[in-house]
C-alpha cells in the first residue's frame, strides 16, 4: 500500500525535515498534513486564488501547484515560519493594526504575496502592491483594509 | 386562570426560546467569565461584538470573557445564524441575560456586605460598598445563582453608561488567523485522522451506472471506498492519496445523466413556470390614480450567484460505537443535527455538533452538506475521525447558488414628477433551502443514496422579513400599489440563502426605477426620492451620504464618467443603507470610488460595522459586474476561478462608510444591509455616464456593448 511513498528532504523555514510522499503531491499537502504547518489554505488546487502561498527561494509561489519533489533543495518560508523571536512579523501585525479580515482564510496567502514583494521591493506604491496581489482572492470584500495593512507594514519597513 | 398567565412571557431576542440564564453564562472561580452563544462566527466578527455585550453589562474586563464554541452538548439553539440577526437575536439575548446577572451578583454582594444596593458599585467584577469592603464575583458567585429562568425584567444600560459597547475593539479571533495558527474546521487534525473525498455526480439528478471499485481500492494509500446509490465516497490515509483515487473514480465511473436545466443562463425562463402568486402589498387612491400623467416600464433580471468562498466546505466526523462526533462550520448546529438525525434514522443525542470557524460563507453553502458526506464516510472506518473537504469544483457545481430573478415595474408619474402608481412583479425560487425543515432532509448526499430522501419542500420565509420577496415592497410613500409575488416551486438548479437573498435583486429593480422615473420627472435622483420618503432616518442616510460624495444636483455624467446612488432599508425593518459610487467606462465598467451611510441603530462596534459594510459593498460590486453561475442543458459549466471570475485587487474601489450611531435606539441587523443600494448605484452610475440603462445583472463588457448599440 505504501509502495508509492518515497523519502523527500524539504528546507521549510530554515529547518530540514524528511517526509514520506509520492514525489507528484502538491507541496501544500505535504506542508499542512506531514508538517502540520495549517497556515498555508487549499482554495483550488490549481493555482487560481492565492489562498497557499508561500515563498520558494524568494518567490510567491501557489503551494498546490508545486508538486513536493520540485521544491527539494529549495528555501521554503510559510507563514509559520515569518515571525522572528517570538513577534510577529510586521505584515502580521499591521493587519491586526488595520482589522484587515473579515473570514480571514485568504489572508495568510496574501500575507506571504506581499513579503515576497517588499523583500525585494520595499517602495512599491499601491498599484504594485494591487498588481502583485492579482493572483490572491478575497471574497469577504476586505480589500481596501488588506491595501492598507500592507502600505503601513512598508512604511515601517523603510523607517 | 387566564391563558395569560399560562404563556410564559415573551422575552428578549433567543431568551425567549433559551430561558436558563445558566444556558448563556457562568460566572467562574477563576475570575472568567463563560459565555456561551448559539451564534456563530462566519467572517463577521459576531464574536467580538457578542463579548462586548457581556463585558458591557456584567461590568467585567473583555478579558475575562471567554466565549464557548457553540456545541449541540451544551449551547443554546439558537437555530441559524443568518439573515442579519446575531445582534438581534443572540445579542439581546446575552444583553438581558447579562444585565439581570449582574443585578443578582449585586443583590448577594448586598446582603454579604449587609448593605443596601445603592451603596454598591462594581468594577471589573469587584462590588464595593460606600462604607467599605468589598467582594468579587468570583467568590460570590456559586453554582445555583444563574441556574434559574430569565424574568426580562433588568434593563440594560442605558447608552450614556456605555464605556465597551460603541468601542471599536479589535477582533478577537484576528491574531490567529493571520498568524497561521490552526484557525478553521478544514486546521482540524486529530490522532489517526484519515482523509476523505466525494465523487459526485457530473449533473443534477445523474444516477451511478457503473463503477469498478476493486481497481480504486487497490490505489495506495485508499482505506475504503463507500457507494450507496449514488453517492460515492473514498477514504484514504493521506489527503493527496484520498484525491488521486477521486481523480480515478471521476475517470472511471459511468452516470447517466438526465439533462432539465433551463434553456439558457437569462432568468427570464421563470416567467414560464407555473408560480404560487400573492399580492404581498396593495393601497388604492382613486384620487392620486386620476392623475396620472406619464407612465413608464422595465424589467429587471439578476441570474444566479454563487456564494465561491475561497475555503471549500470542510468537516470532520468521527463515528464511534453508534455515536458521532462531528465539527462543522455549519451555520446552524441544531438544524444540521435534525436533519442528519432523520437522513440516518439515528436519534439527534447521537450526534454532537461542534461548530468550528469556516471560510466567509455568505450564507448557505456546502457546509451542511459536507458534514453528512464526513459523516457517511466515517461510518465505513469506526473509531477514526474522517476530514472530509470538497474540492474547488465541488463548492462551485453543488452549493445552492442565490436563485435568479425577474422584477417587472409599471409606474406613473402625474404631471409635478410624482408617482401616483407602481406595480411591481417579482419571479424568483425560493432562497430557503436550509437544512431543519419538518419534511424532507436537505443534504445533498441524501438525495443520492440507494434509498433517497427528498429534499423539503421550498419555504419561503414570511414578510416582513421575507425571503424571494424580501425588499420587494417599496419603502416610498406611493398612494396607489400593487406588489405581487411569483414564487417558482421547481428549482432546476439548487437554490438557497445568499446573503440579502431577494432583497439584492429587488431592491436593484426598485432603486434602478426610482432612477429611471426621475429622469422621467426631471428630477435629481436624491431629491426624488427624499420626495416620496418620510421616514427621516431614511433621508438622514441619503443625505449624509449625499454630503460626503459631494453630490451635485442634476449632475450628468460626461460619456465616460458617471455617478449613481441607492438606498433600501433593509427587511424594510433593519439598518437603513445608501450608497454612492462612480463608475468609469472603458472595455469595462469600473468602479472607482464608493460612500455609505449607515444606520444601524445602537451600533456595538463601530469598526466591525464599517468592516462589514465595506465588505458587503465590494462582494455586490463583484456580482454586479462578473458574476454569473454558467450551465448548458445539462451540467453546471462553472467549475473554477477562470469560469467564475470575481473582483481582484487590482479592480477594487476605496470605500467611504458614514456610521450614523443611534445609541438610544435598539441596534439593527446590518451585515447584509449594502447589497440591494450598492446594485442599484452601479446600474445607475453606468446611465448617468453614458445614458444607457442597463437592467440585466451582471453588466459584463457584452452587456454593456449591446447596450450602447
Amino acid at each position: 500500500m505504501e509502495e508509492a511513498l518515497v523519502a523527500i528532504t524539504l528546507t521549510v523555514n530554515g529547518k530540514r525535515h524528511e517526509v514520506a510522499a509520492d514525489p507528484e503531491t502538491p507541496l501544500l499537502y505535504v506542508l499542512r498534513n506531514d508538517l502540520k504547518l495549517k497556515g498555508a489554505r487549499y482554495g483550488c488546487g490549481i493555482g487560481q486564488c492565492g489562498a497557499c502561498t508561500v515563498i520558494i527561494d524568494g518567490k510567491a509561489v501557489q503551494s498546490c501547484d508545486v508538486p513536493v519533489s520540485g521544491a527539494t533543495g529549495k528555501q521554503i518560508t510559510t507563514i509559520e515560519g515569518i515571525a522572528r523571536n517570538g513577534k510577529l512579523h510586521p505584515l502580521q501585525e499591521a493587519f491586526i493594526a488595520e482589522q484587515a479580515a473579515q473570514c480571514g482564510y485568504c489572508a495568510t496567502g496574501i500575507i506571504m504575496t506581499a513579503k515576497a514583494l517588499l523583500d525585494t521591493n520595499p517602495k512599491a506604491t499601491e498599484g504594485e502592491i494591487r498588481t502583485a496581489l492579482k493572483g490572491n482572492l478575497c471574497r469577504c470584500g476586505t480589500h481596501q483594509r488588506i491595501l492598507r495593512a500592507i502600505q503601513r507594514a512598508a512604511k515601517e519597513w523603510r523607517s | 386562570m387566564s391563558t395569560a398567565e399560562n404563556t410564559p412571557r415573551k422575552l428578549p431576542g433567543s431568551l425567549n426560546a433559551n430561558r436558563r440564564l445558566d444556558r448563556w453564562l457562568r460566572i467562574n472561580r477563576d475570575g472568567t467569565v463563560s459565555v456561551f452563544p448559539g451564534k456563530v462566527e462566519i467572517g463577521q466578527g459576531i464574536l467580538t461584538a457578542l463579548s462586548q455585550i457581556v463585558a458591557e453589562e456584567l461590568d467585567v474586563g473583555l478579558e475575562r470573557v471567554r466565549l464557548a464554541p457553540t456545541d449541540t452538548s451544551y449551547s443554546p439553539d439558537e437555530g441559524m445564524t443568518s439573515g442579519s440577526q446575531s445582534i438581534t437575536d443572540g445579542g439581546a439575548a446575552l444583553r438581558y441575560a447579562a444585565a439581570e446577572a449582574r443585578d443578582l451578583l449585586m443583590q448577594r454582594a448586598a446582603s454579604q456586605l449587609g448593605v443596601s444596593l445603592e451603596q454598591l458599585t462594581v468594577t471589573d467584577g469587584t462590588i464595593k460598598a460606600r462604607s467599605g469592603g468589598s467582594v468579587t464575583y468570583w467568590d460570590i458567585a456559586t453554582e445555583d445563582l444563574l441556574k434559574r429562568e430569565a424574568t426580562g425584567d433588568v434593563p440594560p444600560k442605558p447608552a450614556g453608561q456605555h464605556s465597551v459597547i460603541g468601542a471599536a475593539i479589535p477582533r478577537r479571533d484576528i491574531p490567529a488567523k493571520v498568524s497561521g495558527a490552526p484557525s478553521y474546521v478544514h486546521d482540524l487534525d486529530l490522532p489517526g485522522m484519515l482523509h476523505g473525498r466525494i465523487a459526485r455526480p457530473p449533473s443534477y439528478g445523474a444516477k451511478l451506472a457503473a463503477l469498478d471499485e476493486a481497481d480504486v481500492r487497490t490505489m495506495p494509500g485508499v482505506v475504503a471506498v463507500v457507494r450507496d446509490g449514488s453517492f460515492v465516497g473514498v477514504v484514504a490515509q493521506r489527503e493527496d492519496q484520498a484525491i488521486r483515487a477521486l481523480n480515478r473514480i471521476k475517470r472511471i465511473a459511468r452516470w447517466e445523466e438526465r439533462g432539465g436545466l433551463p434553456e439558457s443562463t437569462d432568468p427570464r425562463f421563470l416567467l414560464k413556470e407555473t408560480s404560487e402568486d400573492e399580492v404581498i402589498s396593495e393601497k388604492g387612491d382613486q384620487a392620486a390614480a386620476a392623475r396620472k400623467a406619464k407612465t413608464l416600464e422595465a424589467e429587471y433580471t439578476r441570474p444566479y450567484i454563487a456564494h465561491a468562498t475561497i475555503g471549500p466546505s470542510c468537516a470532520v466526523a468521527a463515528c464511534d460505537d453508534g455515536r458521532y462526533t462531528i465539527w462543522t462550520h455549519s451555520q446552524g448546529v441544531y438544524p444540521l443535527r435534525h436533519d442528519l438525525s432523520k437522513a440516518l434514522g439515528v436519534a439527534p443525542e447521537r450526534f454532537t455538533i461542534i461548530h468550528s470557524d469556516g471560510a466567509g460563507c455568505y450564507g448557505h453553502n456546502g457546509a451542511d452538506d459536507v458534514a453528512f458526506d464526513a459523516v457517511l464516510l466515517s461510518r465505513a472506518v469506526p473509531g477514526k475521525p474522517v476530514r472530509v473537504q470538497w474540492m474547488r469544483e465541488d463548492e462551485f457545481m453543488w452549493e445552492p447558488y442565490g436563485p435568479a430573478m425577474v422584477v417587472k415595474l409599471k409606474a406613473s408619474l402625474d404631471k409635478d414628477g410624482n408617482i401616483v402608481e407602481w406595480i411591481e412583479d417579482i419571479w424568483s425560487n425560493s432562497h430557503s433551502t436550509r437544512p431543519g425543515a419538518a419534511k424532507g432532509v436537505n443534504l445533498i448526499a441524501a438525495w443520492h443514496l440507494v434509498k433517497p430522501h427528498d429534499p423539503s419542500p421550498p419555504r419561503n420565509p414570511p414578510l416582513p422579513g421575507g425571503g424571494s420577496h424580501r425588499n420587494a415592497i417599496p419603502i416610498y410613500e406611493f398612494p396607489n400599489q400593487r406588489v405581487t409575488n411569483h414564487l417558482v416551486k421547481r428549482m432546476p438548479l439548487r437554490v438557497s440563502a445568499l446573503r440579502a437573498l431577494g432583497a439584492t435583486a429587488n431592491v436593484f429593480a426598485i432603486e434602478s426605477f426610482m432612477d429611471e422615473l426621475a429622469t422621467a420627472a426631471g428630477a435629481d435622483p436624491i431629491e426624488f426620492r427624499l420626495r416620496h420618503l418620510k421616514d427621516p432616518r431614511a433621508r438622514a442616510v441619503l443625505e449624509a451620504v449625499a454630503a460626503k460624495a459631494g453630490w451635485k444636483k442634476g449632475e450628468k455624467g460626461d460619456g465616460a464618467r458617471g455617478r449613481g446612488v441607492g438606498f433600501a432599508r433593509y427587511k424594510n425593518g433593519a439598518a437603513y443603507v445608501a450608497a454612492i459610487v462612480d463608475v468609469e467606462i472603458g472595455n469595462e465598467i469600473g468602479v472607482k470610488r464608493a460612500w455609505v451611510a449607515i444606520d444601524a441603530g445602537l451600533v456595538i462596534n463601530p469598526d466591525g460595522l464599517i468592516n462589514q459594510t465595506e465588505g458587503g459593498l465590494i462582494q455586490t460590486v463583484s456580482w454586479v459586474l462578473k458574476e454569473a453561475v454558467q450551465f448548458d442543458r445539462e451540467r453546471v459549466l462553472t467549475q473554477t476561478w477562470l469560469d467564475y471570475p470575481i473582483l481582484t485587487f487590482d479592480e477594487v474601489p476605496p470605500v467611504e462608510v458614514t456610521v450614523i450611531n443611534r445609541p438610544d435606539l435598539p441596534p439593527l441587523g446590518a451585515g447584509e444591509g449594502t447589497q440591494g443600494p450598492t446594485a442599484a448605484a452601479v446600474a445607475n452610475a453606468v446611465y448617468n455616464a453614458i445614458g444607457a440603462r442597463l437592467r440585466d445583472l451582471s453588466f459584463t463588457r457584452d452587456k454593456v456593448i449591446s447596450a450602447l448599440a
